[in-house]
């Protein structure tokens, strides 16, 4: 029974349910109760749950992050919105050096099943600090869970589970898709870090994550139009990443691409190039490619579309690695 | 010409350094003490505390063997048993007096110097030492003696004091926190956002704010232009300054704040006026930054000796109990200094163990690696 849904409305229905199944569950952030978030994932929830339960915080991103630590402490299941992604640059020692390491520190005593909610990327014609894509100083930091939905459907399953996860969970929200709708069934069956074979394909595989799939399925279809078929995995998990799927895919087609919207150099694309490359080195027809922002600060958004890969741009790669 | 000439008689006007803020001064007019550095018991009309001899008695024990596990932890260092230290020397009146006013359920987030807090919550003082050896990053379980991990990073404790104080009231308990943090601490962010959460949401939490006198190389006065404990005010809750050196005056001002809080009056700033007589750490250098006089000045308010000169003075104990005490602490610097040099290395191991508290493939996977790669060297050592 699959309901048609926006990712803005499957998240706020996830959170509605995580409150709803467990008292302990608590929602904290910037202007998320009467106003229902700037991008209203927490419409109606205040007026629901009331305000001990989600609760409207003081402007301070590290304030917010550390009582959230306080009250994971205390026995509360926290799950928190940072308002931007540019803005939890305050809250970065509270996230990688107090969230990511006290399971780890206490030998195991202490765990902190936090939920960071965090609308991400660009796409949208923002001002500064609206656009940023820093899946990598989080993937970086061991200890956290970093994961981000593509659709509907995935952005429902995957919250509910992020906040079911006994780990701290940093949740990218892909802003600019907040507005796509899809059918929104059940998948709480499957685990967290699973990759998902978007199209199935035999020439190359486009592995891409969050806001990014959209833009692959779009090439794939338009290479589709040239004779050329193409696969497309998305990650979902960016730590851990499910290795086992990207491996299989990329060694039936011999051809590996990464596109993501943060810069390329040290990013996620790094990564997954370097690792497949050591595991797919025999079955490669060409380097594994990565498409992505460049190495300069998110651009005023009257140029981001030259900075963000756009279908052309993965096409693009697609050529080079069919050149070799 | 005119703006130039404005600022210097602005730059000239502007106040000085209020006396009291001068690190080595001493006690400002508005320091609550119960007992002189002369160890005479004297009245403050808002912080009655009645004691029984036994309380008396019991607090001296507390000071003195929470010196020597300090003392005996700096020497271990100084033989290459613990790789760093942070001594407590000068502060163990702070420490116990308001350790010993918390209640059972009460909880407390310390910085990496509150080794007096530890032993009054019953923390074994060996678990505070497997950091400072290199064997873990803290290793109990906070939730046992409600005592919370050592937090290096200065004052990111005082938001997760604050959270888990907002826990509370949500709770309906009335327990109360301790967040403990130093003079340098309060110019940080996260200090500043505690007060503000707390006081936003009534928060039954107590800011012990012990200052030392110096960040490290940094006097007080690096760090703000207004005695710390009035930043209070401006966050709209209660701010006292106590004499840190006087383990009545301590306890009896974190006794009043605790029970302010728990009983839905929201949060308190103590400021504990007390003298870091050692180093910063093991590391640090003080003859570089600090004159002697200064140091001088602050033994003559040792919080040991004023106790003791109070119980010789009222005959509330005898040469036999100061004896007891003494045997006790020899007996403590015993079980301290085998405790750690019996103290295993772990199992390399551990670097993979609690990483995250579900399965994670990566971490799986560079275990199994790392294993695979020592037992290759233990084959070899074989063959």
């Amino acid at each position: 029974m699959a309901d048609r849904l926006s990712i803005a409305k499957a998240l706020n229905e996830a959170l509605r349910k995580s409150l709803e199944n467990d008292p302990k569950t608590l929602l904290m952030g910037e202007d998320i109760g009467k106003l229902g978030g700037v991008f209203r994932i927490t419409d109606g929830l205040q007026k629901d749950f009331g305000e001990d339960r989600v609760i409207d915080s003081p402007l301070a991103e590290s304030g917010i992050m550390g009582t959230a630590i306080g009250l994971a402490l205390r026995g509360y299941r926290p799950v928190v919105e940072i308002q931007f992604d540019g803005f939890v640059y305050p809250a970065f020692d509270q996230i990688v050096s107090q969230l990511a390491k006290m399971h780890a520190r206490s030998l195991g005593h202490v765990k902190l099943p936090i939920t960071v909610r965090m609308p991400y990327g660009g796409g949208i014609g923002a001002v500064e600090h609206h656009s940023e894509s820093h899946e990598a100083y989080f993937a970086h930091t061991a200890g956290l869970k970093v994961v981000t939905p593509s659709n509907a459907h995935d952005a429902h399953w995957m919250l509910r589970q992020a906040i079911a996860s006994d780990d701290p969970v940093i949740f990218l929200e892909p802003k600019r898709r907040y507005w796509d709708k899809g059918d929104v069934g059940d998948s709480s069956d499957l685990p967290l870090h699973s990759a998902r074979i978007v199209r199935p394909g035999t020439d190359a595989t486009l592995i891409a994550y969050g806001p990014m799939v959209k833009v692959c399925q779009e090439a794939a279809a338009a290479a589709q139009e040239d004779g050329r078929n193409l696969e497309v995995v998305d990650l979902r998990s960016l730590t851990p990443v499910d290795f086992a799927t990207l491996e299989e895919s990329v060694k039936r087609t011999g051809r590996g691409i990464v596109v993501h919207e943060a810069p390329v150099f040290l990013g996620m694309g790094a990564e997954l190039a370097a690792r497949l490359t050591e595991r797919c080195f025999y079955h490669l027809e060409a380097p594994v490619l990565r498409v992505g922002g460049y190495y300069a600060p998110y651009p005023p958004s009257r140029v981001e579309e030259s900075f963000l890969p756009d279908l052309d741009r993965v096409l693009d790669a697609v050529d080079r690695a069919l050149a070799y | 010409m005119t703006v130039k000439s404005t600022a210097r008689a602005r730059k000239k006007a502007a106040p000085g350094v209020p006396g009291n803020l001068r690190a080595g001064t001493g006690a400002a007019p508005e320091l609550v003490q119960l007992l002189t550095p002369e160890g005479d018991r004297v009245e403050h009309p808002d912080f009655p505390l009645t004691t029984t001899p036994e309380e008396l008695r019991a607090l001296y024990r507390d000071l003195v063997l929470v010196r020597r596990f300090d003392a005996e932890a700096t020497s271990l260092q100084r033989q290459g048993e613990l790789g760093l230290w942070a001594s407590l020397l000068g502060q163990e009146a702070a420490q116990v007096g308001s350790g010993r006013a918390m209640r059972p359920g009460d909880y407390a987030f310390p910085t990496y110097r509150e080794h007096g807090v530890a032993w009054c919550r019953d923390v074994d003082p060996l678990n505070l030492l497997g950091m400072f050896r290199g064997v873990n990053h803290g290793g109990w379980d906070p939730n046992e003696k409600n005592f919370h991990l050592y937090t290096i990073v200065i004052g990111a404790q005082t938001l997760h004091a604050t959270g888990y104080a907002m826990g509370i009231t949500k709770d309906g308990a009335d327990d109360a926190v301790i967040a403990y943090f130093g003079d340098g601490a309060s110019s940080q962010g996260d200090v500043n956002e505690a007060f503000t959460f707390a006081s936003v949401y009534n928060s039954p939490v107590v800011f012990f704010c012990q200052n030392n006198q110096w960040a490290i190389s940094e006097p007080t006065t690096n760090q703000t232009r207004i005695p710390l404990y009035r930043r209070a005010s401006g966050f709209g809750f209660p701010g006292v300054r106590v004499d840190g050196n006087d383990v009545l005056a301590c306890l009896a001002v974190t006794r009043w704040a605790l029970d302010h809080a728990r009983t839905g009056n929201g949060p308190v700033l103590i400021e504990a006026f007390t003298y870091r007589m050692g180093a910063h750490t093991t590391s640090d250098d003080p003859t570089r930054y600090r004159g002697s006089e200064e140091t001088e000045a602050w033994k003559a308010k040792d919080p040991i000796t004023r106790l003791k000169a109070h119980l010789e003075k009222e005959g509330l104990a005898d040469d036999a109990f100061f004896a007891g005490v003494e045997a006790e602490s020899d007996e403590l610097g015993l079980r301290v200094r085998e405790g750690v040099r019996s103290m295993p290395d772990p199992d390399p191991t551990l670097i993979f163990d609690h990483v995250y508290a579900e399965p994670h493939a990566l971490v799986d996977e560079e275990r199994a690696e790392y294993v695979a790669y020592a037992a290759s060297f233990e084959g070899g050592e074989q063959n």
